[in-house]
């Protein structure tokens, strides 16, 4: 299951700045409390996990719950300390697993 | 009943700029919350006490789509190794669970702030509560009055 993702942060920093994160992932983020014209309910299908890691440190991490809207959209700050790669990684129900990562230099 | 006309129109006009009078000066009540997100943020919170501040919810205060509204939160805090913003917690009390999202920072985070968009199915009151590095918890809410609601609808 391919899930398109979007992160957004600068290539370049300087050490010890405070740079913003924006991450979006493709979900449709059925909620389970939907029912379909037969009035069946429609089961829950949510992306219920994200981390971000820098250079393999977790920095920030997010519990998801079906009132986030379809395609969690999520930002957040964190120092730029060093040079590396920040990795983010996406799971939900249903095995649902996406990850992306970006790459930023430090100077 | 002529000639009492005077009389109960000025009795009308002092009633009617009393009760303005007294619209004005009441104070709004303090809205005792659902049971259900009451429990959800205790699940999260124990039995520690919930501090009135710190806490800046950033919401549309009148949103026309329920589907997608921007929320952003921010906790006054340093973000030093030794006093940072452990989590953020965020509870509604109308929609079909209370829970909306939990967010863990670190000191490294440099600012305690994020954004996301969420659902709301209905006017109702937003709750943050933010968990600090020296385990006391602050909390604020936000009205949001929703013209079209979510998460409830049939396909």
């Amino acid at each position: 299951m391919a899930a398109r993702t979007l992160v957004n942060l600068p290539k370049t920093a300087k050490r010890g700045q405070v740079i913003e994160i924006k991450t979006l992932v493709s979900h449709m983020m059925e909620t389970g409390f939907r029912h379909d014209n037969v009035g069946a309910v429609i089961p829950r299908d949510i992306v219920t996990d994200f981390v971000c890691t820098y250079n393999d440190a977790e920095i920030f991490r997010a519990t998801l719950y079906p009132a986030i809207a379809a395609n969690p959209f999520i930002t957040f700050h964190t120092v730029a300390t060093e040079s590396g790669t920040i990795t983010f990684k996406w799971t939900g129900d249903n095995g649902f697993d996406a990850e992306a990562s970006a790459h930023i230099a430090v100077e | 009943m002529l000639d009492c006309e005077q009389p109960t129109r000025r009795k009308f006009l002092a009633a009617a700029a009393g009760a303005t009078a007294l619209t004005l000066v009441r104070v709004e009540p303090v809205r005792a919350t659902p049971a259900s997100m009451k429990a959800a943020i205790r699940t999260v919170v124990g039995e520690a006490p919930l501090k009135p501040g710190k806490v800046k919810i950033d919401v549309p205060p009148l949103v026309e789509n329920g589907n997608a509204v921007a929320l952003a939160i921010e906790v006054d805090s340093p973000m030093t190794p030794t006093n940072y913003v452990k989590a953020i917690h965020v509870f509604t009390e109308l929609n079909p669970q209370p829970n909306v999202i939990s967010v863990r920072f670190g000191p490294r985070a440099g600012r305690a702030r994020f954004t996301t968009r969420f659902r709301l199915a209905d006017t109702q009151t937003v709750v943050a509560i933010a968990e600090l590095s020296d385990g006391t918890f602050w909390q604020a809410s936000a009205d949001v009055v929703v013209t079209l609601q979510a998460c409830l609808e049939t396909l």
